[in-house]
């Protein structure tokens, strides 16, 4: 006997292991369970969070966007009579490219929010690449390299060239560039659609992931693009990345409350897919609960018939002056204990999977289809929950054990 | 204020017990019981089946509460109290054998017999195991502590369970038929031993048994018969 062991985790202890073929098999249960919640909510996050990456690679989280023209008709003309109706035609205006008013206030503003990590001026329109004969149409962005490299890692897309974007200089996309025929370090003129021309040194060529992104994308720095889209000064956008990416549309709407600009948060811009990725969550949830409580009832159903078999020891126990606070206890006790131990054979089998996964789920070049991480976190909350769980399903059985009649319990 | 001898270890008084009261099935168990049991006495208690022997021994053993009339256990009134305050009474005065020995199983013979200590304490500790080994010596079973009390024999399990009715040094050892599941040998080293203890401890013992030659060995015998003390 222990001595540094209290009495109910002696008691506890003792009962369990008396019992051991039917500790041994709920341990089993709670550990299968465990094993599932585990592996589906690691393979599950993995996979949405490598949706959610790969979203977000090309993307800001928040975009503040101009204010579009819209064409309002005249008043009624004079002498029309009270009540009376002209018929106007309201033709909807074509949008040019302009600047969000106060920008560089705007981004000071954005960038002190709590929350927000990196706040980006951009300079956006369309475009015309030539080179000799042939010329291509493309979406011109221009960027301050050391703020938007940090919202979409350009650099990590370059497949030639360096991450050098100067004055000077322009990224293309890679079908651009076989279209062009250019390379790395060749001249490439480029022609705004208020006429104004620049020839650029081509610094580097992107992959964006995208054929047609890959055909139309140009990126030069904010000054370059200022001055090619007549926007002398000016931001037509400004990006925002936050810490949380969930939070995102949260945040888009405080922008647009405190600064009166539109703010597009991703997850409105991609509602289909973000609604995909809560359904997936809220399944996942729903999967995990029913697991839970499963385990729930398990350790419940073991626990009521341990009562049942030992009440008679229960009986001479409090026969022997051991207060219903000490038998309650040994009850919980157990719950939590076959929680606890269930949850740890749980953890390593569903960290044992999800490294099996990770070796059989490859892509053709034997890398994994995409990257699985165990979370020390999960690993913890997942044993917290187990052993929480282990000793709320003893509740009951604990409660009656304690509320036995020593007298009717020793009687039988 | 009731009227008790002061030198009365148990004390009833128009002790009534009713079972299912205010139904049909409506049974009264114990009429009116008055006893008084002094510091060592032994005290047989023999009757019928179902006369009431059994209700007896828990009431006296703070197991029951009486429906009516009162009871003092070592001069302190149990009428009034909660069960918290009646199961620390019952630890610390109070020693039960059954006719079953209801041993934990789980446990070895010593730390079946350390059990009731370890509960009051919360914590073991060395004088707890070397009490409980005194103990197991007195009832010959020293050699035998470290076993598994399902492993020992019938006789030995229900003297393992006199080492821990007596395990902390109660006032009175309530003893219900403990020789009833032994044979003849072994409920005389049984009855010996509670003999023992009651004389060099001063143990009050009240001991139900249906065994008149036992009986006849006790200093006193108590006939209880449809719920009343007869004699």
């Amino acid at each position: 006997m222990r001595s540094w062991l209290p009495f109910e985790w002696i008691v506890a202890l003792r009962f369990l292991r008396e019992g051991r073929l039917q500790t041994l098999f709920i341990s089993g249960g709670v550990a299968i369970g465990v094993a599932v919640i585990v592996f589906m909510s690691a393979l599950l996050s993995g996979l949405q969070g490598n949706l959610v990456r790969r979203v977000l690679s090309a993307q800001a989280h928040i975009q503040l966007l101009p204010p579009k023209d819209v064409a309002r008709a005249l008043g009624p003309p004079p002498g029309l009579a009270p009540g009376a109706v002209e018929g106007a035609i309201v033709q909807t205006p074509l949008q040019r490219t302009q600047s969000i008013d106060q920008w560089q206030a705007l981004v000071a503003q954005i960038a002190a929010m709590p929350d927000v990590q990196v706040v980006s001026p951009t300079a956006a329109g369309p475009a015309l690449a030539v080179r000799g004969d042939a010329s291509r149409a493309l979406s011109l962005t221009g960027i301050v390299p050391e703020l938007y490299f940090r919202i979409v890692d350009l650099p990590d897309k370059l497949v030639r060239g360096s991450a050098r974007l100067g004055n000077g200089d322009v990224f293309i996309g890679t079908e651009l560039a076989a279209d062009l025929g250019l390379a790395v370090g060749d001249k490439l003129r480029l022609s705004g659609s208020k006429g104004a021309t620049a020839t650029l040194i081509v610094t580097g060529l992107l992959d964006l992931g995208n054929k047609g992104a890959n055909q139309r994308a140009a990126y030069v720095a904010l000054h370059t693009a200022q001055s090619l889209l007549g926007l002398a000064g000016g931001a037509s956008g400004i990006d925002v990345t936050v810490q949380d990416v969930y939070a995102a549309e949260r945040i888009a709407q405080r922008i647009t409350r405190l600064t009166g600009v539109q703010a597009d948060s991703w997850i409105a811009t991609n509602a289909q897919f973000f609604s995909a990725v809560q359904a997936q969550k809220t399944s996942n949830t729903t999967i995990r609960l029913f697991v839970a409580l499963s385990v729930a009832f398990g350790i419940a159903s073991v626990l009521v018939v341990s009562v049942v078999q030992k009440s008679r020891e229960i009986g001479i126990l409090r026969a022997m002056g051991i207060r219903r606070g000490q038998v309650l206890r040994v009850f919980l006790l157990q719950g939590g204990l076959l929680g606890l131990a269930g949850s740890v054979g749980g953890c390593a089998l569903g960290a044992g999977g999800l490294l099996l996964w990770q070796h059989v789920a490859v892509n053709a070049d034997g890398t994994p289809l995409f990257p699985l991480s165990i979370e020390p976190a999960l690993l913890g909350t997942a044993l917290l929950l187990a052993t929480l769980t282990g000793l709320l399903a003893a509740l009951a059985p604990a409660l009656r054990a304690a509320r036995l009649d020593p007298a009717v319990a020793i009687r039988g | 204020m009731v009227d008790r001898p002061t030198e009365s270890v148990v004390s009833l008084r128009g002790v009534r017990k009713v079972f299912n009261a205010g139904l049909p099935s409506e049974t009264e168990v114990l009429h009116g019981i008055d006893l008084d049991l002094a510091r060592g006495a032994f005290c047989a208690v023999m009757g019928p089946s179902g006369s009431g022997k059994s209700t007896l021994l828990n009431i006296v053993g703070l197991l029951d509460r009486p429906s009516s009339g009162s009871l003092a256990i070592c001069g302190e009134e149990t009428t009034q109290l909660d069960d918290a305050a009646l199961t620390r009474l019952r630890g610390h005065n109070i020693g039960f054998v059954f006719q079953y020995h209801h041993l934990l199983t789980a446990f070895t013979a010593q730390e079946n017999v350390m059990m009731p200590l370890l509960g009051a304490a919360g914590f073991p500790n060395a004088a707890m195991a070397r009490h409980a080994g005194e103990l197991l010596d007195a009832v010959g079973l020293g050699a035998f502590r470290d076993q598994l009390a399902g492993r020992l024999s019938g006789g030995q399990q229900q003297r393992v369970a006199v080492a821990r009715a007596l395990a902390m040094d109660p006032a009175v050892l309530l003893a219900d038929e403990p020789t009833g599941n032994l044979d003849s040998v072994s409920a005389d080293a049984v009855f010996a031993l509670l003999r023992r203890f009651n004389r060099e401890r001063g143990t009050t013992v009240l001991f139900v048994t249906h065994n008149p030659a036992l009986a006849e060995r006790c200093d006193r015998t108590l006939q209880v018969v449809d719920g009343r003390v007869v004699a």
